[in-house]
């Protein structure tokens, strides 16, 4: 009897909240990839120290939710681990709703293993074949006779479908490769990475701010006549590591007033800054 | 004055219990309206019955077989290991045990139920999850069984509560009267009581794996939520509810993935329509 209206007043707390939130001028809503949300908020609060009057906001949810709030207008910038797709172009422009890219970072992913494993080494190929299912057992890419468990990000995370594009399908748009159906999905990096530490046979993948030294990093090789490299700021600054991805804010239209002093500070030294200090790799040096 | 406070506070509670039906009317019209949708892109047909579960591909593969599987193997094996252990307890509590036990016991299993489910998925994660992958020899503990336990955990309290209640409202005469012909305790349990109490047990049992179904947030975190058809109950699944909870993030509204994540909601509504009808007929044959 009393759980209703309670329910109710909660709603109603609700809505009048959202309502003065979205009244005040001096306010931005940043919102997007989880990958991001601990760089975003980083900004955010050295943002808001210097400028006190202005007030951000971030909340994370996936790169795709991020996306979706920006084309319905209830974020003012979109972070996204992954370039925005034809369709959320064409859905957004319906809407009368501009998308505007800036690269501010860049991010790379780390495949990791358990220290127990004695693999250190492997090709782009063959980490498509881990993913894919083709090769199912550690001892054909030179490991213990043990079957391999999967561990991917669900398919709302940027990470799930950068991984997917750029090793699965090795760039190729046209490409059809898809993860093994028995990946097991988990729900965040962090949960990969306990489960890679806790399992011998495991391997995984995730944003470099993520490696500690209960997980072992896999040097990886374009082909196998090429060099093998470890995840490393240097190495993904060079190029020179194959697994590294572009991290972006998307705004609507080019950025403007408040917006545009937030983006703005996101490029700058300091801005750049807090994103080696969140162990990801600056745009600019 | 009073007459007139009288009013406002009858028509005031007469809108609060009007105002669930509303709801649930509200969420199934929502639901519909955004679920049908779906259709339009894949046929009803292969939508249940389709064997890959790849919403974001072009083109999108949206069959949702494995997932309902995988909600029957973690609700069945749930079941297995609470309905026993839940109807005992139950029996325990209302025939057996001592008043002062009883208070104890009672007030454990309203604790059990207050437990937060991700709290359960937590500790699952950390000790039963590594316990299984020793005990059983698997390449992974995030399995059907993994879920299966905790959500027994989860089931329990309702099972418990419920059946416990049907037991208790048995008369007396019907027990007296076993006793009187020279029944022990057991067979009067046995032969009498639960029988007796049959219906109120079935809705107790019912209501339980109602609960067990809808579950999410403990199934996300320990089954491993790899959309294959489970050969054994030693293998990851994922669940209905796990892929409406972790993919709906991610969903471009008014895409094909988006109406069929709300599929897969009617689907589940409908799994516990059936189901809490069948508890509510098995209650009410008891008066």
């Amino acid at each position: 009897m009393f759980k209703k209206p309670l329910i109710f007043l909660f709603m109603l707390f609700l809505f009048a909240v959202s309502a003065f939130a979205g009244k005040d001028g001096s306010s931005i809503q940043v919102k997007g990839s989880d990958t991001m949300v601990n760089l975003g908020q980083a900004w955010a609060e050295k943002y808001m120290e210097e400028n006190p009057e202005d007030f951000v906001a971030v909340t994370g949810g996936g790169s795709g939710t991020g996306l979706s709030s920006l084309i319905s207008g209830s974020c003012d910038i979109a972070m996204s681990s992954r370039n925005i797709k034809d369709k959320e172009i064409a859905l957004a422009k319906q809407k009368g709703i501009n998308p505007f890219e800036v690269k501010v970072a860049l991010d790379g992913l780390a495949v990791v293993i358990s220290p127990a494993n004695p693999v250190n080494k492997l090709t782009l190929d063959q980490l498509a074949g881990i993913f894919t299912g083709r090769i199912s057992n550690w001892k054909d890419v030179g490991g213990k006779d043990e079957k391999i468990v999967i561990l991917s990000r669900e398919v709302n995370s940027g990470t799930h479908v950068y991984f997917k594009e750029h090793v699965l399908r090795n760039n190729n748009p046209n490409g059809k490769e898809e993860f093994t159906p028995s990946a097991l999905m988990l729900s965040s990096s962090q949960a990969i990475a306990d489960e890679v530490a806790a399992n011998s046979a495991a391997i995984g993948y995730y944003g470099m701010g993520y490696i500690s030294s209960k997980q072992k990093t896999i040097a990886v090789a374009r082909d196998d006549k090429s060099e093998y490299v470890e995840p490393s700021i240097e190495n993904v600054l060079s190029g020179k590591y194959p697994v590294s991805r572009p991290l972006f804010l998307y705004t609507n239209n080019q950025p403007q007033g408040l917006i545009k002093k937030f983006v703005d500070y996101a490029l700058s030294r300091e801005g750049q800054e807090i994103v080696i200090k969140t162990d990801f790799v600056p745009v600019k040096k | 004055m009073r007459k007139l406070k009288e009013f406002f506070v009858e028509k005031l509670i007469f809108i609060c219990g009007l105002a669930s039906i509303f709801f649930v009317v509200l969420i199934f019209l929502f639901l519909t309206k955004e679920g049908l949708a779906v259709f339009k892109y894949v046929s009803p047909v292969d939508f249940l019955t389709g064997k890959s579960w790849y919403p974001i591909s072009e083109p999108a593969q949206l069959g949702i077989l494995p997932l309902i599987f995988g909600s029957l193997m973690v609700t069945l094996g749930a079941a297995i290991i609470s309905i026993p252990i839940g109807i005992a307890c139950a029996v325990y509590i209302a025939e057996i045990a001592p008043s002062k036990i009883k208070e104890v016991l009672k007030a454990g299993i309203e604790l059990l139920a207050a437990i937060p489910s991700v709290v359960l998925g937590f500790i699952g994660m950390v000790t039963l999850v590594p316990w299984v992958k020793t005990v059983f020899h698997l390449p992974t503990g995030l399995t059907a069984l993994s879920g299966s336990i905790i959500l027994a955990f989860m089931a329990m309290p309702t099972i418990v509560s419920i059946a416990e209640d049907a037991l208790y409202s048995i008369p007396k005469s019907y027990k007296e009267g076993a006793f009187a012909l020279g029944a022990t305790h057991w067979q009067t349990i046995y032969r009498v009581l639960l029988p007796a109490a049959s219906s109120g047990i079935v809705a107790a049992v019912m209501l339980g794996i109602g609960r067990v179904i809808g579950e999410t947030m403990a199934v996300m975190m320990i089954t491993g939520n790899a959309a294959v058809i489970p050969q054994s109950i030693l293998v990851p699944v994922r669940t209905l509810t796990a892929t409406i909870a972790a993919e709906m993030g991610e969903a471009v509204v008014g895409s094909e993935h988006y109406f069929a994540l709300f599929a897969i909601g009617i689907v589940l509504f409908i799994i516990s329509f059936i189901i809490n009808v069948t508890a509510d007929l098995f209650l009410h044959k008891r008066n």
